[in-house]
This record gives C-alpha cells, sequence and structure tokens, in this order.
C-alpha cells in the first residue's frame, strides 16, 4: 500500500515498505540522488535533510515516521538563505570532492534559521556530525560566517 | 640485491604489462581526437580539446575528479594556450589511450632519492618512461597529474590554436602571424576581421595538427597561474554531480554484498532462502575475490534498500582462509622481529653509519609504530555494470580505468575491446579508487542477472572491513653523537608489507618484488646533510591486504624521521629548527620552506607554557615527497584533565609554479586534516583474521570542531609544478607530536597519538 510524504513541496505517493529508511525511498525510488548514502547510522550527516525543517539523518529515519512532516532535500532547498549559503560556498571555494556538501549545507541552513549568526560554538555544535574527509572544515565554518552576514 | 638488477627487473615487470602501444614522443600526446565521441556541430581539433559551433570548448580529462581540482586545473593549462574564454569552457572524461597515459606515476616509483643525477637514474627513469607509456596505464594518483600533464595540456591547447588561426589567415586571405586571439575570439586587425572559435572549428577540423606551435612564456599566461574556483563547485553543492553511487539507468537492478570477515575467507555454503522470499529480491549469488579481494553472497534486487535487506537475511558458513587466528599483537610482532633479524636492505647510505654510530661517544635510539589504515572515502565502494551481447559497459569512480577495463574483461572472460569504462566523480578516492576489486566483482554479480543494468553498493562496514590498508610500519632509529655532542651517524631500519609488491600482483598477477621504494620514502630520500647515515628496510609478507594510500610511506616513515629529527635536536639541546637548517646548509630550498613556516608561526623556542592547568606547546616539522617541499608547525594544548586539542596548523610548500593556488590552498588545508585523522584516530586492528572496525562511529576522522585554524602559503617559483594532493599529509603527524613533547615532555612514538597520563 502506498504511502504519502511531501517531498520539496510535492505529495508524493511511494511504493516502499514502511520501514524504509528515507535515505532510500529518496534515492532508490525517487531518484533525488543528491542525499547521499554514506554510513547507514546517523553517524557521518551526508545523507542529511529537513523534516519541516528540522535536519535529521535520512539513513536511520523509518519512511513510516515521516507523517505529514514536510521532507526537504538539497534538491529542494531554497529560501534566501539557502542562496546565501550557495553564493558563500561559490565565493569561498568551499567544494573538493564534493560528496558530503549537500549534507553541509542543509545542515547549515537549518542552523542559520535555528541560529541567524551563529558563533563558531553554534557550528561546532550544529556541524560536527557532518563528516567530510577532504577537510573542508575550516571553509565550510568560514562560509557559514560569511553566509550569515550576507543575511 | 644490487640496483642494476632491480632496474632490469622492474623494467621486466613493466613490460610484462603488455599491451603493446606505439612509443610516443612527446608531442605525439597530441592524438588526433579520431576516437574522441563528438556532438553535432563539435569538432575535436586533437585528443584534448574538441570545438562547438557555438564556440564551447570542452577539455577531454584523463585524470579523474576526487576533489583534488585536478580538472579545473588542467583545464586551465589547455585553455591559456588556447586563449580560449573561460566561461566557455567544459571538461569530459577522456576515453582510454595511449596518449593519456601516466609516466611520472611509475618512474616515481623507482628507488632513487630525487637529488640522485646519476646516470644509473637517468637511464632508469628514460628507459622507464619509455617503457611505461608503450605499456600505459591511464591512473591518477602519486600527486603527478600536473607533472604528467604540465606540457602535453599546453601543448594540445597552442596546437588547436594554430589550426584556428591558419583557418582565419586561409579564409581571410592574410598572413597567420598577423591574427591576434583574445578570450575565444580570432581577429585580424589591420582588415577588422574577426571570427568566434565556433565560426573557425568547421575549417580548422580539416587542417593537420601542428606538433610545432610556440608555447607562452609565464609571463604571457592568463589564466595559469591565476586563482581559479571550481568548474563543479555548483553542480557538487547542489547534489546534482553524479558521482559513481548517483549513475540512474533504465532498469537498473541494485546489489549488495556480504564478504567474508576474515580478509582472504572464501564461502563454505549459503542458504539463500529467507532472502529469496523478501519483497524486491531477484537473485542471490555467491562472488568469488576479485583482484586481491575477498569472496562473499550478493543480493540483487529491485532498490538498493531491499537488496541490503536482504543480504543480512543469507545465512553463510564462511571458511576463513589462512587469516583465522591473526591479529594485530602478532603481526606487530612480525614486524619487531623483523628489526632485529637481520639489519634491511639500505636505499640510501653515505659514509660508514654503522662504524660511526659503533664509536660514537653517546647514542640515542627510538622506534616508533604505525598502525594499519582505512580510506573510508566518504562515497562508499559501488560499480554499476551491464553486461549485454557480449560486451560490458561499466559506470564507475575509479582512479585507474585502464586497469578497471582489464579486470572486467577477466572477470567475464571477454576482450578489453569489448568493455568501455565511463568514470564518475569520485566522492573521495586517497588510494582506495586505484583498486580494482569492486569493479571485478561487480561485472561478476552483472553477469547473473545479463542484459539488466547492476548497481552494487557495498555498506560503510564492507568498506572498512574490506579496504587495502595503509600497511602497519616499525622502525627503530639511532644516532651517535661525538664527544663534542656532534651528531656524527644517523641510522634507520623500518619493516612493514611492500604496497608496490601487494599492488603489482593484483594489477598484474605478478610475483612479489623485492625491494620497494614506498616502504621508507620518507626516511631513504630526506634532505639532510648527515655526516654517516644508513637507511634500510624489511619487507615483511604478511596476509593483510595493503595498497595505496594519500602519500604511502611518507604517511608513517615522515612521522618517524621527524619526530626523531626533534629527539636529536633535543638530545644537543638545540633549537628544532635552528637544528634542522644546520643540516640544510646544502638545500637552500629546503632551508627556505622551513624558515618561512617559521617566520609565518613567529617561531620562538618551544617550551611548556602552563596556565590554569593547561600546557600549550609548539612543534615542527619539513620533508620533501612528490618533488615539493613542505614544512608544517603545529600548536597543541592540553588541557588539566589531559585532553589534547591542536589548536593552529601553519603550512608552506614550494611546488614549484603554481598552475591554480585556489586547488592547491584547498589541497593543504584538506591533507592537514587528513593527516590530523591519523595523528589523532586513525587505526585499523585485527582479531581473529576481522578487521574490527567498521564504521564511523569506530573508525573515527577529525570532525568539525576539532579543527584547528590553518594558514597555509604558496612559496613562488619558477619550477616545473610538483605534487600537492599527498605532501601537506604527513608532516602533520610528526609537528603535532613534537608539540606534545614541547608541552609535557611525553614522546609519543605510536601513531594515533595518545597521551598516556594526564599529569
Amino acid at each position: 500500500m502506498p504511502t504519502t510524504i511531501t517531498v520539496n513541496g510535492a505529495p508524493l505517493a511511494v511504493q516502499a515498505e514502511p520501514d524504509t529508511p528515507l535515505l532510500w525511498v529518496l534515492r532508490g525510488e525517487l531518484r533525488l540522488t543528491g542525499t547521499k548514502f554514506g554510513c547507514g547510522i546517523a553517524a557521518c550527516g551526508v545523507c542529511t535533510v529537513h523534516l519541516d525543517g528540522q535536519p535529521v539523518r535520512a539513513c536511520v529515519t523509518p519512511l513510516s515516521t515521516v507523517g505529514t512532516r514536510a521532507v526537504t532535500t538539497i534538491e529542494g532547498l531554497t529560501g534566501p538563505d539557502a542562496d546565501a549559503l550557495h553564493a558563500a560556498w561559490t565565493a569561498l571555494d568551499v567544494v573538493q570532492c564534493g560528496y558530503c556538501q549537500p549534507g553541509q549545507i542543509m545542515s547549515a541552513c537549518a542552523l542559520l534559521r535555528a541560529k541567524p549568526s551563529p558563533t563558531d560554538a553554534d557550528i561546532d555544535a550544529a556541524m560536527s556530525g557532518n563528516l567530510c574527509r577532504c577537510g573542508t572544515y575550516p571553509r565550510v565554518r568560514a562560509a557559514i560566517h560569511r553566509a550569515a552576514e550576507q543575511l | 640485491m644490487k640496483r642494476r638488477t632491480f632496474v632490469i627487473r622492474s623494467l621486466l615487470a613493466a613490460g610484462a604489462l603488455g599491451i603493446g602501444w606505439t612509443l610516443l614522443p612527446p608531442r605525439g600526446r597530441l592524438g588526433r581526437g579520431d576516437d574522441i565521441p563528438t556532438d553535432d556541430g563539435e569538432q575535436a581539433l586533437n585528443g584534448w580539446v574538441k570545438i562547438g559551433t557555438d564556440s564551447t570548448v570542452t577539455i577531454l580529462m584523463a585524470k579523474s575528479e576526487m576533489g583534488q581540482g585536478i580538472h579545473t586545473t588542467l583545464a586551465m593549462l589547455l585553455a591559456d594556450e588556447l586563449d580560449a574564454d573561460w566561461s566557455s569552457v567544459r571538461t569530459a572524461m577522456s576515453p582510454i589511450d595511449a596518449i593519456y597515459n601516466n609516466a611520472p606515476a611509475i618512474t616515481a616509483a623507482l628507488p632513487f632519492r630525487a637529488d640522485d643525477d646519476g646516470l644509473m637514474h637517468r637511464t632508469a627513469d628514460w628507459l622507464t618512461r619509455k617503457f611505461v607509456r608503450e605499456a600505459g596505464e591511464m591512473i591518477t594518483g602519486g600527486s603527478t597529474s600536473i607533472a604528467d600533464l604540465w606540457l602535453p595540456m599546453r601543448e594540445a591547447g597552442a596546437s588547436a590554436r594554430a589550426m584556428l588561426v591558419a583557418a582565419a589567415a586561409t579564409r581571410w586571405k592574410v598572413p597567420a602571424s598577423e591574427i591576434t586571439v583574445v578570450r575565444g575570439v580570432v581577429t585580424h586587425a589591420r582588415t577588422s576581421r574577426r571570427a568566434t572559435f565556433g565560426e573557425l572549428v568547421t575549417d580548422a577540423a580539416t587542417l593537420s595538427v601542428p606538433h610545432d606551435a610556440p608555447l607562452k612564456t609565464p609571463a604571457q599566461f592568463r589564466i595559469i597561474g591565476k586563482p581559479t574556483s571550481r568548474l563543479e563547485s555548483s553542480v557538487k553543492q547542489r547534489g546534482t554531480a553524479t558521482f559513481g553511487i548517483d549513475v540512474q539507468l533504465p532498469n537498473m537492478l541494485h546489489a549488495s554484498v556480504v564478504m567474508c570477515p576474515v580478509l582472504g575467507g572464501t564461502v563454505q555454503s549459503h542458504d539463500a532462502k529467507a532472502a529469496l522470499a523478501m519483497p524486491g529480491v531477484r537473485h542471490v549469488t555467491t562472488v568469488a575475490g576479485w583482484n586481491g579481494g575477498t569472496a562473499g553472497i550478493a543480493v540483487i534486487a529491485d532498490t538498493p534498500w531491499h537488496a541490503m535487506r536482504a543480504a543480512k537475511a543469507v545465512t553463510v558458513a564462511w571458511d576463513p582462509g589462512a587469516m583465522a587466528g591473526v591479529n594485530t599483537a602478532s603481526l606487530m610482532q612480525r614486524l619487531s622481529s623483523a628489526l632485529t633479524d637481520g639489519d634491511g636492505f639500505g636505499y640510501h647510505s653515505h659514509g660508514n653509519a654503522r662504524n660511526a654510530l659503533q664509536q660514537a661517544s653517546r647514542r640515542i635510539s627510538a622506534e616508533y609504530h604505525a598502525p594499519y589504515l582505512a580510506h573510508a572515502p566518504m562515497e562508499p565502494i559501488n560499480c554499476t555494470v551491464l553486461l549485454k551481447n557480449g560486451k560490458a559497459t561499466v559506470w564507475a569512480s575509479t582512479q585507474i580505468p585502464s586497469v578497471a577495463r582489464r579486470a572486467v574483461a577477466s572477470a567475464l572472460d571477454i576482450d578489453t575491446d569489448d568493455v568501455e569504462i565511463h568514470v564518475q566523480y569520485l566522492g573521495g578516492g586517497f588510494g582506495r579508487r586505484l583498486e580494482v576489486d569492486f569493479i571485478a566483482q561487480a561485472a561478476a554479480i552483472a553477469k547473473v542477472a545479463e542484459g539488466t543494468p547492476v548497481q552494487v553498493l557495498w555498506s560503510r562496514e564492507e568498506d572498512v572491513r574490506h579496504d587495502f590498508y595503509r600497511p602497519a610500519c616499525v622502525a627503530r632509529y639511532d644516532a651517535g653523537f661525538d664527544a663534542d655532542g656532534t651528531l656524527v651517524a644517523w641510522t634507520s631500519h623500518s619493516a612493514s608489507q611492500s604496497v608496490v609488491s601487494n599492488v603489482m600482483h593484483r594489477y598484474f598477477g605478478l610475483a612479489d618484488i623485492p625491494v620497494d621504494r614506498s616502504t621508507l620514502e620518507g626516511a631513504f630520500d630526506q634532505p639532510y646533510d648527515f655526516p654517516a647515515v644508513r637507511a634500510a628496510h624489511t619487507i615483511v609478507s604478511l596476509p593483510v591486504p595493503v595498497g595505496y594510500w594519500r602519500s604511502v610511506g611518507y604517511s608513517h616513515t615522515t612521522f618517524f624521521t621527524e619526530s626523531f629529527m626533534d629527539e636529536v635536536a633535543h638530545a644537543v639541546a638545540q633549537d628544532p629548527v635552528a637544528f634542522r637548517l644546520s643540516l640544510l646548509q646544502e638545500r637552500p630550498r629546503h632551508a627556505a620552506v622551513l624558515t618561512r613556516v617559521a617566520q609565518l608561526a613567529g617561531w620562538n623556542a618551544p617550551g611548556t607554557v602552563q596556565k590554569d592547568g593547561v600546557r600549550t606547546g609548539r612543534g615542527v616539522a619539513l620533508h620533501e615527497s612528490y618533488g615539493s617541499v613542505t614544512a608544517q608547525v603545529a600548536d597543541v594544548e592540553i588541557s588539566a584533565d589531559g585532553t589534547l586539542r591542536v589548536t593552529h596548523v601553519w603550512c608552506v610548500i614550494d611546488c614549484g609554479f603554481p598552475v591554480n593556488p585556489t586547488m592547491i590552498r584547498q589541497q593543504l588545508e584538506g591533507g592537514i586534516i587528513f593527516g590530523l585523522s591519523t595523528a589523532l584516530h586513525g587505526e585499523i586492528t585485527i582479531a581473529d583474521g576481522r578487521v574490527v572496525q567498521g564504521n564511523f562511529n569506530d573508525f573515527q576522522v577529525l570532525r568539525q570542531n576539532e579543527t584547528p585554524a590553518i594558514t597555509v602559503e604558496i612559496m613562488p617559483s619558477d619550477l616545473p609544478p610538483s605534487g600537492v594532493g599527498e605532501p601537506p599529509v604527513p608532516p602533520v603527524a610528526p609537528a603535532v607530536a613534537n608539540a606534545i613533547f614541547a608541552a609535557t615532555g611525553q614522546r609519543l612514538r605510536t601513531l594515533p597519538l595518545r597521551l598516556t597520563t594526564t599529569s
């Protein structure tokens, strides 16, 4: 029996079983591959999406728990804060391999919405679950500060 | 074994790769572009660039983009010589062809110091380049991409520009010498005529490819050397870039694998009944260990989740094989014993160091340990294969497409010409994607569902537990001093597995090699002028699969060498920077880098500073690798409860002419953070043949909250460009260890660095 969820503003009927992690509904069924798979145990943050604006790890979020909450993925992330983050990311040349970057930006956007002028401690708290093997951390931090200033 | 014998053997090994390309002279790498796929209205002017009638310039990439920014930087080289409009530049992966093969990646592996300009080295280098070009591998690794393509990309740009100019000269009936090209527009000023690349390319493509087009002087560079942003930044930020894992094909099935938890083990029997009854499951199959990998079972299903869930439901009886009972302690004991069983193969000696050491009035010695390490790139291992009508099409994040192609052909028993490889963006490589185990495995799995594409995706646990690890290493260092306290002898002897032996066996089925430069690079090839020195290594054969890991031997030997250098400086009560400089009097390039990093950090005599129970310390390290010289200073802070924090790292590099300062700075920052993961956290341990760690909860990597302030600087240089992807990694661990000693008096000789007491 299909489940209806709202993804990036559109209500969608999905066939996946209720225990399927949201990550695999997005990637496997809806072909929204901007949300990445990294660990499967909420230990790396590359699968970060928003549920009603709150950052969650999609790899450990069963479809059955999504309910009526609005799912936002990197493909559907819009608004002045998202634009400011993308602009800052580009201006400060944050990206390297890029695999973790959608997750970094999803976490950063949720942070800015909760704390429009985050301190370094706020960034540590909000971003330390988003791993990056290339080592983009200093630029991620600088880009969040820059986006906050631009907003 | 004599060096001469080794050289001949290595050349035989290269010859055994046996593809048989004809020898290409330097400009012979231009190619004609006939084999490059083109869209309507697009013309290839050589093997590296095609131009559309809309003036879009598409530059062909022989290197994999794995975060190092190589696509942007290679495009800059060609676009500058072409005088292209940078905003019209695109990149596309090249096909597999001899012109794209990488020579420095192989010649750099010869067992010579970088400063060895002897006849033997030059001969070996020349011969190997010849063989490599003929035998040929398309490879992204060894921090060699720019060294390999610095000239070919520029020559390709200059040659294509000459063709466009010649086409304009013919059309306008004016001398080519009067024509100028600026940002994609070709102009003849005297007759006020102009044309875009797109308007000329059809004519230009009919001309022969010139091999003598002049190159620009550095003063004429308009793009090269300028900080330039990554071309694919936006698509990666927005999640629309296609990594291997993101490949989508019609009717594609998904496979999940479970391999024997004991490395190298096999499947004795399996029961797939429960798995086959689960929704979405199509097939359950056993899969052999390909190219050094471990055997296991695979579940093919409709979606990744169906495959993953069902894979856990397959009951397997494993045959653990030779690794059963092996654990970290026994492996490390084998390495330690090797240090006392003999004195190793001497890769570098000067003076009679052993005598000098025996006769020294005073000696110090130290033993260092480094663990096995996993690569753990953020994009888990995956590969997509379609086998249809005897031909295989492969979509993969790989650093080595030519070897991957042969591995697939071999796994499917088809001709290499019937295998097509589409290289995708790599979500990190670090050497893991120089292996082809997962690619051959995917081909074998896809054969079960012939006619339908299958995407094989490993769990993170399979990735961490079935990697090809940075080898563990144990080393003993000795130094002797005369009665005045002057250093008179320096010796090192290390023991580890040979990465090159392991890899050559997996790539080509070659037998073990007796000498491997990578085992003690960082120990035998460093710039210091010692009165007497001997650097030796003993290769120990152990059953753990080992592979190239970002900065390879340097990743641990630099920790040993630069930690011991600090111990020696302290033994003679000298400042660590001043002491190093005293051994670099004939090495102005190294001395300049060290001096500059000391200035940048405001180096002062590092000692313990205590305030409110917090101790701080500062350490330094210098090394040369991949043609570049790198020095770093690290500051650490140890709180009253013993918590260690690295607070600031300064890094200076001399990497020759800096082609793209933006990407170099990214690599320096990222390399420092990669090195800090190793210095502070990284460790793979083995119990009963199984890797204990499995995911980022127990194989920890550095996080945002642990990241220090980082200051980097690139030395100006007119030397040819050298590596930057790996050089910043190795100096971090010794700089931090030396800082910890300065702060606490504790000399940590084992990675990862762990303070033993809090007092």
